[in-house]
């Protein structure tokens, strides 16, 4: 994979993406960079799913709140490191979401995207009742809890790298598993999941795999996200609207690329910066994540790199 | 024990009304193989019509339940243009996220019109006694009209020409087409119709409780839940899988707080999705 | 010659109709058996039960005397079988080379990628679709999706074919060409168990011929027994009484 450029490609911009307001010490900018970065993440891994496998994770949000939750937890009660605990965090959720993943997997289409939904309720209500969590008033970080990061000025800048590192680390991880064997039995499931088992495709493996694979990024993210924040309550852990976001965002920036979750999550977050400034329209967020995401499936169903590709046949070979 | 008994016979009347809905849904996915996300803003909207007739311009709520079915029938067939036609024969995941996208925009606008505050709507309706536990007039008047809805369904589906159109596009949408069935006109009214059900569902409930905008999720996932023990493409199935489902309700209210049923509901979904993939009341449709 | 696949007294239902009764049949190595019957008769529920697609009722079936009984097909696949199914499945949005890389990586070799490709390549090129390679598979003609389908069957390199209806729908040189293809197959050592309709394809492909009717097998033999059968004769045509008036079939 290190011998082709795309790659490279990718690191080059992550560092371009991530010293860039560092160097300028532009935390506005930051801040910006850094929800585009988690949506871009948000997206990127939820692509695997929908993109790759064609199962729709309508409840993909789940991941990030329980990484989330992991993470604090070790970093407040067990007095970890954040990075570890992130670390910890990403292997506890995909570990559960490979558990879930065979159950749930043996599902098909609708009854599949709903039952993520129900998975993602069902913990966030799990999580409201749960003391050792906070419960409904969730868990806050105090101040010393920056201390092994050098304080809280010095952590936030290095959250911020860390989630760069993350997103670098989504985007790489699709375009490896896009070009194993792995990958195309996933894209063969996608497209005919029956034909794709007489073929010799392990199908309830692979699913559960990608499933939890899927999973992974996007905990560690959580992890770092809250920590960042200082708080996490269920609410905001397990919003629904956000991982409906990522759909609207893997549609509109191309599924089953690699770079269009990402490009549909910066031009999503784009519109969105815009649309909550212009205050009478804040309202109808949801309608015109809606409207779009109806406009994409029905005219446009590859999304930005999909119509590009169709267009301009060349851009297929570099922009992936 | 009779509190037990009153709690399961309530939940059955209410399960009739669960029944009609998930008939909406589970005729739309027989008829055109698309599993319509949109099912529960549509039940919204048939809470807010009853709102809007009873409350805003005065009339006589059960005024509502007929014009819920026409209104919801016109609804219907324009969502089917804008969202669904397209989307007939192309991969299922398309149609999973245009109806889902239905359900954005519907559930965007109704929380833009009416916020996510709670609304009500006082029916009267005189109760029955019996040993000395009411029920409710409205719950009685609901299940009522949901069974003669679904009796209503079943003569058009099986004792007219256009319920026979419907059946024939649902077993062989070409075959119907070559037999000079306009299947594209039938699939918009088929769509029309599984959408005033599911309205005039929503309008039933809310004679019964109070709702909101966002009111609608628990409901489809009901809905869902029922489809899946009567049988996808199977409405008698989903009337016998309502009226369980409501039974089940009834039997787990008076031990558990009420929070706690849709997890309940989500488990048994899953449950039956995966011991079950038929149904359990599935009669005839594969 | 050794006995590959072995189908013990399966038997299939489906609600009311008994749709394979009690079969047993054989495929020995490097043979083509032509699997023939009135349409209806369980042929194509036969492919699926040696597949994996669904458990028969009751009965076995080994390959290469192993119990493969109920699949699942991922795991019937990697004992070495592969099919071409009457109604093609191809993978629409992959291309020609995708299509038959799945049949190499996924097939009973379990070839990496790079390797998986190179073998995809050389099927494709044999089964002259090697100017498509790059197509996207949804784009092909009927005829080119049918050889698709067999040639990603191939990329597996199976030591049981598995052929439903190849023919079907090939105008007289295509068909030429893949009665051609088919016992080019069988030559490079894969046994073949073929779905047919085509009587003069089967006739001259086949080394032995089951003959099944309403899902129990009517007869069995070489293509010339089969044909002299009255009782198959009065399968197809449904009165051995008119075959005195009628010429046998050549």
């Amino acid at each position: 994979m290190w011998r082709r450029p795309f790659p490279w490609f990718i690191v080059a911009a992550a560092l371009l993406y991530a010293l860039y307001p560092y160097f300028a010490d532009d935390v506005g900018l930051r801040e910006s960079l850094l929800l585009a970065a988690v949506y871009i993440i948000l997206a990127s891994n939820l692509n695997l799913m929908i993109g790759y496998a064609g199962y729709v994770n309508f409840g993909n949000i789940v991941f990030f709140g329980l990484g989330g939750y992991v993470c604090l937890y070790l970093v407040t009660a067990l007095q970890w490191n954040v990075i570890p605990a992130a670390l910890v965090a990403g292997v506890a959720v995909s570990a559960l979401a490979l558990l879930f993943g065979l159950g749930i997997l043996r599902l098909r289409g609708a009854f599949f995207a709903l039952a993520t939904i129900g998975v993602n309720q069902a913990i966030q209500q799990l999580v409201v009742n749960f003391e050792p969590w906070g419960g409904a008033t969730g868990i806050y970080l105090s101040l010393d809890s920056y201390g092994s990061l050098g304080g809280p000025m010095q952590a936030l800048w290095t959250t911020y790298l860390l989630i760069v590192a993350v997103t670098a680390a989504s985007l790489l991880a699709s375009y490896a598993i896009r070009n194993s064997k792995f990958g195309l039995g996933l894209l063969a499931i996608g497209q005919n999941e029956d034909a794709a088992s007489v073929l010799g495709v392990p199908t309830p493996l692979y699913k559960a795999m990608v499933y939890s694979a899927s999973a992974f990024l996007p905990a560690v993210a959580g992890g770092l996200y809250f920590f960042k924040s200082g708080i996490i309550e269920p609410t905001s852990a397990f919003n629904l609207q956000t991982s409906i976001e990522a759909i609207v965002m893997v549609m509109l920036g191309g599924s089953g690329t690699i770079l269009g979750p990402a490009l549909g999550a910066f031009l999503y977050e784009e519109l969105r910066g815009f649309l909550l400034t212009a205050q009478s329209f804040s309202q109808f967020q949801l309608v015109i994540a809606g409207a779009l995401l109806l406009l994409i499936v029905q005219f446009v169903p590859g999304g930005l790199l999909g119509w590009l590709h169709q267009h301009w046949p060349k851009t297929r070979r570099w922009l992936e | 024990m009779i509190g037990i008994l009153a709690s399961v016979i309530d939940g059955i009347l209410i399960g009739a009304v669960y029944g009609l809905a998930a008939m909406g849904l589970t005729l739309i996915w027989g008829v055109m193989n698309v599993i319509n996300l949109a099912h529960g803003a549509i039940v919204v909207i048939g809470m807010f019509v009853l709102y809007t007739v009873a409350n805003m311009l005065g009339l006589h709520p059960y005024g509502a339940v007929p014009l819920m079915i026409v209104f919801g029938f016109v609804v219907g067939i324009a969502l089917y243009w804008i969202g669904v036609h397209r989307m007939i024969g192309r991969p299922e995941l398309m149609s999973l996220l245009s109806t889902f996208a239905l359900n954005m925009v519907l559930i965007g606008l109704g929380t833009a019109w009416w916020t996510t505050s709670p609304y009500n709507v006082q029916v009267s309706m005189p109760g029955v006694s019996w040993r000395g536990y009411t029920f409710t007039g409205t719950h009685i008047t609901a299940a009522a009209l949901a069974v003669v809805i679904a009796g209503l369904l079943y003569l058009l589906l099986y004792h007219t020409r256009i319920g026979k159109a419907v059946r024939a596009v649902a077993t062989n949408r070409e075959a119907a087409e070559l037999c000079g069935i306009p299947t594209t006109q039938v699939l918009a009214m088929a769509f029309g119709l599984g959408v005033a059900l599911a309205g005039v569902s929503g309008t039933l409930i809310a004679t019964m409780f109070p709702f909101t905008v966002l009111s609608g999720e628990a409901y489809q996932l009901k809905s869902f839940v029922v489809t899946v023990l009567g049988g996808l493409g199977n409405p008698a199935g989903a009337l016998m899988g309502g009226i369980a489902l409501g039974l089940i309700e009834g039997l787990a209210t008076p031990f558990m707080p009420l929070s706690w049923i849709p997890i309940v509901e989500f488990g048994l979904f899953v449950f039956c999705l995966i011991a079950f993939p038929r149904g359990i009341f599935s009669f005839t449709k594969a | 010659m050794s006995t590959l696949l072995e189908v013990s007294r399966v038997s299939k239902r489906f609600g009311g109709l008994q749709a394979v009764d009690r079969l047993s049949l054989t495929v020995n190595e490097g043979e083509i058996l032509g699997l023939i019957g009135p349409n209806g008769a369980g042929k194509s529920t036969v492919f699926n039960l040696i597949n994996g697609v669904y458990p028969p009722d009751s009965g076995k079936v080994f390959f290469a005397e192993q119990d493969i009984t109920g699949g699942p097909p991922y795991r019937v696949c990697g004992h070495g079988i592969a099919r071409a199914h009457q109604i093609v499945q191809p993978l629409g949005g992959l291309s020609v080379l995708d299509n038959c890389t799945v049949g190499a990586c996924f097939g009973r070799e379990a070839l990496p990628l790079a390797a998986a490709r190179k073998v995809a390549r050389e099927v494709i090129d044999m089964i002259g679709l090697g100017d498509r390679a790059g197509a996207p598979a949804g784009s092909l003609t009927t005829a080119g999706k049918k050889r698709l389908e067999l040639a990603r069957a191939l990329s597996a390199r199976p030591r049981l074919l598995l052929l439903d209806e190849v023919l079907a729908g090939l105008n007289p040189t295509e068909t030429e060409g893949m009665i051609e293809t088919v016992r080019k197959i069988r030559d490079n050592g894969v046994a073949i168990l073929m779905i047919e309709h085509i009587m003069r394809a089967v006739m001259s492909l086949s080394d032995r011929i089951v003959v099944l009717n309403l899902g129990a097998k009517l007869a069995e033999g070489s293509p010339r027994e089969v044909a002299d059968n009255p009782d198959v004769i009065a399968a197809y045509l449904g009165d051995s009484k008119l075959l005195s008036a009628a010429e046998k079939p050549a």
